[in-house]
């Protein structure tokens, strides 16, 4: 676990491809230590981890091929807790609908569908209600966006857009379909953080129980 | 914009705007942008990971050779590369020529690169991209011309470098020439950006931008004579997000491994070993080009203004 506690915690950024220097930005204004993750190696001292946006089957093939996702897997499965945005949440998801082959971290009980809201041209800000940060709405950048088609009993359902999921989130994972590190509004990255935070906590707490009773 | 246009229902929803714009390429740093030819190629490019493909009739290497005017690729042929891939799909037109832009518009490809790989249509003005809701990528050999295309409204940037020679020496040029000014400005102070911004013909408010933040508005990618997978690392230690490759793949012998593997050293560029390791029996790059050897007029990086 990190050396320093929990205060401050260490956060690994996926940095296959994609806006990693954005997320950087975004969780040290929410208090978290930050190191960019390209290797299986990079992933052992971190307490979080964000997967970015970028192209899904870009990070899905590189980090894929290495076996950094088998490593991202394990991890997650063992519950360190993950924010994933716009790629991120397709690389989360259980299952991508209409098919295609590329590799994912999976493991949510979602079904995400890719360039939902359609090419370029109908990429879009609006403002979106996110309850579990409080008001005001976001403004959420959606660009190339997916959306949540379904979502298993795990997961909770955060934001919706004309009935579609944005927002989400199960025991370990955050997943939006915009991009909040492309605006200065960190509530979300701080839900994530406060979430690392308390597990770390709930961890250190187990260690030293653990210690006590020997 | 008004409130609903994107009709799906949210409030004070807005297409176009330029976080919209600028926030596709910032999905694309660390990636791979490359120039194909037609819906196989597409494939390739998509399963070797690039993050978006640009769609052209004939790569720059093959204009170079054919000569005459480029021009807009077919609207059938982009069509086919769309239906092909997920990833984003760009398409170039020429230089100043808002008509072809606008029936890239109508296509919905995702960026517009105006080009100077094609032939220039106007020679005294660029297009006027703040009129577009698409997003356009242009080309710069330094800092004021970039600053003027972004003026323009280009949400994205990319070095001229010469392309279709497999010579990265003027990538590697004009992304020098780029940083070194970008420096300049950050250490001037407030009076003397007042006469870089006349010495370079750009807009006094960008160069003061530039000047505060120490980088570029939008997104900064390498472009034009990228070869091998250590001239796309190259290009990311001089302070590229990512890179172009035009001609380097399909001209090579090996498509699929060099794409693969120039996509490799894009995200591991400071890592030699896995440099090392992707370079390994690549078989032969596309053949260079001297650009000393380029006849006088051939150059295509002294295209726009």
């Amino acid at each position: 676990m990190s050396a320093t506690g929990s205060s401050r915690p260490q956060i690994g950024i996926l940095a296959v491809q994609g806006a990693v220097s954005e997320h950087e930005a975004a969780l040290a204004d929410v208090g978290a230590r930050t190191c960019r993750v390209r290797t299986a190696d990079d992933i052992a001292g971190i307490d979080g981890l964000v997967i970015p946006g970028g192209e899904s089957t870009t990070i899905g093939v590189v980090a894929g091929g290495s076996g950094l996702l088998a490593a991202v897997r394990e991890r997650v499965d063992a519950g360190m807790p993950v924010l994933g945005t716009c790629a991120g949440m397709i690389m989360l998801a259980d299952t991508v609908a209409g098919g295609g082959t590329q590799p994912l971290v999976g493991g949510m009980e979602i079904v995400v569908r890719r360039n939902a809201f359609g090419r370029q041209i109908h990429s879009f800000e609006a403002d979106v209600d996110v309850p579990a940060v409080g008001a005001p709405p976001m403004r959420a950048i959606f660009i190339r966006a997916p959306w949540i088609e379904d979502v298993g009993p795990s997961v909770e359902v955060l934001a919706s857009i004309a009935g579609h999921p944005v927002v989400a989130r199960d025991a370990t994972r955050i997943v939006a379909a915009f991009h909040p590190e492309l605006t200065d509004d960190r509530r979300l990255h701080r839900l994530f953080v406060d979430g690392v935070r308390a597990r770390a906590e709930g961890l250190q707490q187990e260690e030293d129980t653990v210690v006590g009773s020997q | 914009m008004s409130d609903d246009v994107v009709g799906n229902g949210a409030t004070s929803g807005a297409i176009g705007t330029d976080a919209v714009k600028a926030g596709l390429a910032r999905m694309l740093k660390g990636g791979v942008i490359m120039d194909v030819v037609d819906a196989d190629q597409a494939r390739i490019a998509e399963d070797a990971g690039a993050c978006a493909v640009m769609a052209l009739e004939r790569i720059p290497a093959e204009i170079r050779r054919v000569g005459g005017v480029a021009r807009m690729s077919d609207p059938e042929m982009i069509l086919g590369i769309q239906n092909a891939v997920t990833i984003p799909v760009m398409a170039k037109c020429r230089i100043g020529h808002h008509v072809e832009a606008q029936v890239l518009q109508a296509l919905e490809v995702d960026y517009i690169d105006e080009s100077e790989v094609l032939t220039p249509a106007d020679e005294a003005s660029h297009v006027d991209k703040r009129a577009f809701t698409v997003p356009f990528v242009c080309g710069a050999t330094g800092l004021g011309e970039a600053l003027r295309r972004i003026a323009e409204g280009a949400a994205m940037m990319r070095t001229k470098g010469e392309a279709g020679t497999g010579n990265v020496v003027e990538a590697v040029r004009h992304m020098r020439a780029i940083t070194r000014d970008i420096r300049r400005v950050a250490a001037a102070t407030r009076e003397e950006r007042f006469a870089i911004a006349k010495e370079m013909a750009a807009p006094l408010d960008l160069v003061e931008w530039v000047g505060q933040h120490g980088r570029l508005p939008v997104v900064n990618f390498a472009a034009g004579g990228i070869a091998t997978p250590a001239d796309a690392a190259l290009m990311m230690h001089l302070g590229a997000e990512g890179v172009f490759v035009g001609s380097g793949i399909f001209m090579s012998e090996d498509p699929p491994a060099r794409a693969r593997a120039i996509v490799e050293a894009t995200t591991h560029w400071d890592d030699p070993a896995v440099i090392a390791r992707v370079s390994r029996g690549l078989r032969e790059a596309m053949p260079g080009l001297e650009i000393g050897e380029i006849a006088e007029g051939g150059l295509l990086q002294t295209r726009g203004w």
